[in-house]
C-alpha cells in the first residue's frame, strides 16, 4: 500500500513536471516528425519507390527502427535530468522501487502517446498497407511498452556509469533486439492481414520478456541507486 | 570458494576431455545423409555453448554473491568467468561456422540461432565494455553486477527461446526434430554427455585460474 501511494504520487510529479515544460515531449515528437521527414526524402529521391515490390516489408521495418531510436533518445534522459541532489530527495521519501516503478510507468504512457502519434505522422507520409489496423495498432503500444520498460532499467545504469549516450546504445541495443524482432514478425503478420490466432505466441513472449524485466529492474534498482 | 583450489575436479575434466577425443574419434557414429562422419562435431561443437553456459552461470551466480556480500573476490571471479564464457562463446561459433560450411554449404546462412548467438555476444561484449566504462572500482563491480544480471535471462530467451519459435537449420528449432531422437543413437551420447561435463570443468578451471592471477594482482595493489 505504502509502495502504490509513493509511486503514484512520484508519477503525479513526473507527469506535472512534463505538463510545465512539455520538454521530453515536443522534443521527441520533433525528432521523430524530422527522421520520418529525412526518411520520406531520401526514399523517394528516386520515383517508382511506392510500388516496388519490397515496399511493405521496408514500410515496417523503417517504422521500428525509427521508434527505436526515438525511444532511445526519449528514455535516456529519464535519469539524466535528475540531479544527485534530488535523487538523493526521492529517495530518503520514497522506496527504490517507487522510484523505479514511477519512472517506468510515466515512460510507459509517454512512449504509448508518442507511438500513437509517430505511427500517424509515418502513415501520412509513407502509404501504408497494412491489412488488420487494430492489431498493427495493439503491435505499437505492445511495442512502446516493452521499449519503456527495457530502456527505464538500461537508462538507470548508464546513468550511473557516467551517463554517454554511446555507453546507452551498446548496453541497450542487445537487450532490446530480441523484443523488437518479436515486434517485426507481429506486425508484419498484422500488415499482411493474417489470421490473429498466429499473433498470440508474440503477444506471449513479449509479456514474458516485460515480466521479467520489470521483475528484474525491481530486484536490481535498489542495489543500483546506493553509491 | 575452497573448490577452486581443489585438484580432484581438474584431473576429472582432464581425464573425461582426453575420453570423449579418443572415443569421439574412434567410436562408431551413425551414417547420415550430408552430415556422415562430421557428425563426429556435435562432440566438440555442442560442448562448447554447454561449457559457455555453465561459466556464465557461475558469472551471474557470483554477481548475486557480490551484490549480496560486496566482497570484491566475487566480483573477479564474476568477471573472469564472463571473459571465458565468451571465449568459449568464440570456440563454439568458430566449430559451428566450419561445420555449417560443410553441412549447409555457407559458413554464415542467416539462421536464427546463428543471429541470435550473435547478438548474445554483444551483449556480452557490451559487459565487458560497461566495465571499462567505470573507473572507480566498487562502482564498477556492483553496476557490471547488475548488468550482468540483467543480460543472463535476455540472453536465455536469445539462444534457447527464440530460435525454436521459427525456421531454423539447426535441430530441435523451428519444428525439426531435435536431435536426439533422429540421428543420434546411444554411441554418441556415450560420448556427448561426458563431453559436456568435460568441456565445462575445464572452461571453469581456465576461469578460476585467471581468478586467482587477478586475486594476485588485486592483493598486490591493495594497502594493507
Amino acid at each position: 500500500m505504502q509502495l502504490y501511494k509513493q509511486t503514484l504520487s512520484l508519477l503525479k510529479k513526473e507527469i506535472l513536471l512534463e505538463w510545465r515544460s512539455k520538454y521530453a515531449f515536443n522534443g521527441v515528437l520533433l525528432y521523430v516528425v524530422s527522421t520520418v521527414f529525412i526518411c520520406y526524402i531520401s526514399f523517394n529521391l528516386n520515383g517508382g519507390f511506392t510500388g516496388s515490390t519490397g515496399y511493405p516489408v521496408m514500410w515496417n521495418v523503417l517504422f521500428w527502427i525509427i521508434m527505436l531510436f526515438a525511444s532511445v533518445n526519449a528514455i535516456a534522459k529519464s535519469f539524466m535530468q535528475e540531479s544527485k541532489n534530488r535523487l538523493l530527495y526521492y529517495y530518503s521519501i520514497a522506496s527504490p522501487q517507487a522510484v523505479i516503478l514511477s519512472k517506468t510507468i510515466y515512460n510507459v504512457l509517454l512512449m504509448s502517446l508518442l507511438s500513437i502519434l509517430a505511427i500517424l505522422i509515418y502513415a501520412l507520409f509513407f502509404k501504408n498497407t497494412v491489412g488488420d489496423p487494430l492489431i498493427y495498432f495493439a503491435a505499437v503500444i505492445m511495442g512502446s511498452i516493452s521499449f519503456s520498460t527495457v530502456f527505464t532499467m538500461i537508462s538507470a545504469i548508464a546513468s550511473k556509469a557516467g551517463n554517454n549516450g554511446t555507453l546507452m546504445a551498446i548496453l541497450s541495443f542487445p537487450v532490446i533486439i530480441p523484443v523488437i524482432l518479436i515486434l517485426i514478425r507481429f506486425s508484419k503478420n498484422a500488415m499482411d492481414g493474417l489470421d490473429r490466432s498466429l499473433n498470440y505466441g508474440h503477444i506471449g513472449v513479449l509479456f514474458a520478456i516485460n515480466a521479467i524485466v520489470i521483475a528484474a529492474s525491481l530486484i536490481l534498482f535498489p542495489y543500483l541507486w546506493r553509491d | 570458494m575452497k573448490f577452486i583450489y581443489l585438484s580432484w575436479w581438474k584431473y576429472l575434466a582432464v581425464a573425461i576431455i582426453m575420453y570423449t577425443l579418443l572415443a569421439g574419434f574412434l567410436l562408431g557414429v551413425p551414417r547420415l545423409f550430408i552430415l556422415h562422419e562430421t557428425i563426429r562435431n556435435t562432440y566438440f561443437h555442442v560442448p562448447m555453448w554447454i561449457a559457455m553456459f555453465t561459466v556464465f552461470t557461475i558469472s551471474v551466480i557470483f554477481s548475486i554473491k557480490y551484490l549480496g556480500s560486496g566482497n570484491e573476490k566475487h566480483d573477479l571471479l564474476a568477471v573472469e568467468c564472463a571473459n571465458v564464457g565468451v571465449f568459449f562463446f568464440v570456440l563454439g561459433l568458430i566449430t559451428g561456422m566450419i561445420w555449417a560450411d560443410y553441412a549447409w554449404g555457407e559458413y554464415w546462412s542467416n539462421d536464427p540461432k546463428q543471429n541470435s548467438a550473435a547478438i548474445a555476444f554483444l551483449l556480452y561484449c557490451a559487459y565487458l565494455v560497461l566495465r571499462n566504462a567505470i573507473d572507480e572500482e566498487q562502482k564498477r563491480a556492483k553496476i557490471s553486477a547488475i548488468y550482468n544480471i540483467f543480460a543472463f535471462p535476455i540472453m536465455i530467451v536469445l539462444i534457447m527461446v527464440l530460435p525454436r519459435m521459427t525456421d531454423s537449420l539447426h535441430p530441435g528449432n523451428g519444428g525439426n526434430p531435435a536431435f536426439g531422437k533422429l540421428d543420434m543413437d546411444n554411441r554418441m551420447r556415450m560420448v556427448l554427455y561426458p563431453a559436456f561435463i568435460g568441456w565445462s570443468l575445464f572452461a571453469a578451471w581456465i576461469a578460476t585460474l585467471r581468478y586467482r592471477v587477478r586475486l594476485v594482482e588485486y592483493n598486490r595493489n591493495s594497502i594493507n
